[in-house]
């Protein structure tokens, strides 16, 4: 049985994500797939490194999941995000929402992706062919 | 009263290590904890921008006082998704 929200050095599966959410009371599931993307700010991106502060992160997952469900008329949510060095196309974050309703599942799907990348202690590292660099406050 | 201090990312690799016990006054807080890295380590104090606090997995203010036997990180801007 897959957990709601996990830190992961392994691959994601962003089937099993949205079977977490998965309810006979559910008419739409809203699934968001972040991916590690070529370029950044106009540099080119060979690869990514993300690194997370492990024991906070799940605790924070569930608050972000608390809060989306206290502002929409959602059923469940799930958080699934990757740590260690992912290539371009890799899956890095994996958010599922579960709803009666479409509106609200796109609306909180969105909610809990910005939620996390503004309080989720994870961080990343880009490899440009220029460098390396940690990535500062850039939403 | 003894902490531990956890470092992530740009602090990871500006101090070469991932934590580190130290021992502080009574009434030290957070903030304190990170003057105190910034002196074991100069390279933290050049590399660190904007710093968050998490003490026992909660964020908190830099003032929150610290306990005998916290965890408290320092915490770079962050960058998930």
């Amino acid at each position: 049985m897959t957990r709601p929200f996990v830190l992961s050095s392994e691959p994601l599966d962003e089937v099993a994500v949205s079977q977490v959410v998965d309810q006979p009371g559910c008419g739409a599931i809203v699934t968001f797939v972040g991916r590690v993307r070529n370029e950044s700010h106009g540099d080119i991106v060979d690869r990514l490194e993300y690194e997370a502060y492990p024991e906070m992160v799940e605790a924070k997952f569930e608050e972000i999941a608390r809060e989306a469900r206290g502002k929409f008329e959602i059923l469940d949510v799930a958080i699934h995000h990757r740590i260690g060095m992912l290539a371009i196309g890799d899956v890095s974050v994996v958010i599922a929402v579960s709803a009666a309703h479409r509106g609200a599942a796109f609306e909180a799907c969105r909610y809990a992706i910005d939620r996390l990348k503004r309080i989720a202690p994870i961080w990343k590292k880009e490899f440009t062919p220029d460098g390396a660099v940690w990535v500062e406050d850039r939403p | 009263m003894q902490v531990t201090i956890r470092f992530f990312a740009s602090h990871r690799e500006a101090t070469g290590r991932e934590s580190s016990v130290v021992e502080l006054p009574e009434g030290a807080t957070a903030a304190d904890a990170f003057a105190r890295a910034c002196t074991d380590h100069p390279a933290l104090a050049r590399a660190a921008g904007a710093v968050a606090f998490a003490v026992n997995l909660e964020h908190v203010s830099p003032k929150t006082p610290l306990h005998d036997g916290d965890e408290v990180a320092f915490l770079p801007p962050v960058a998930g998704g």
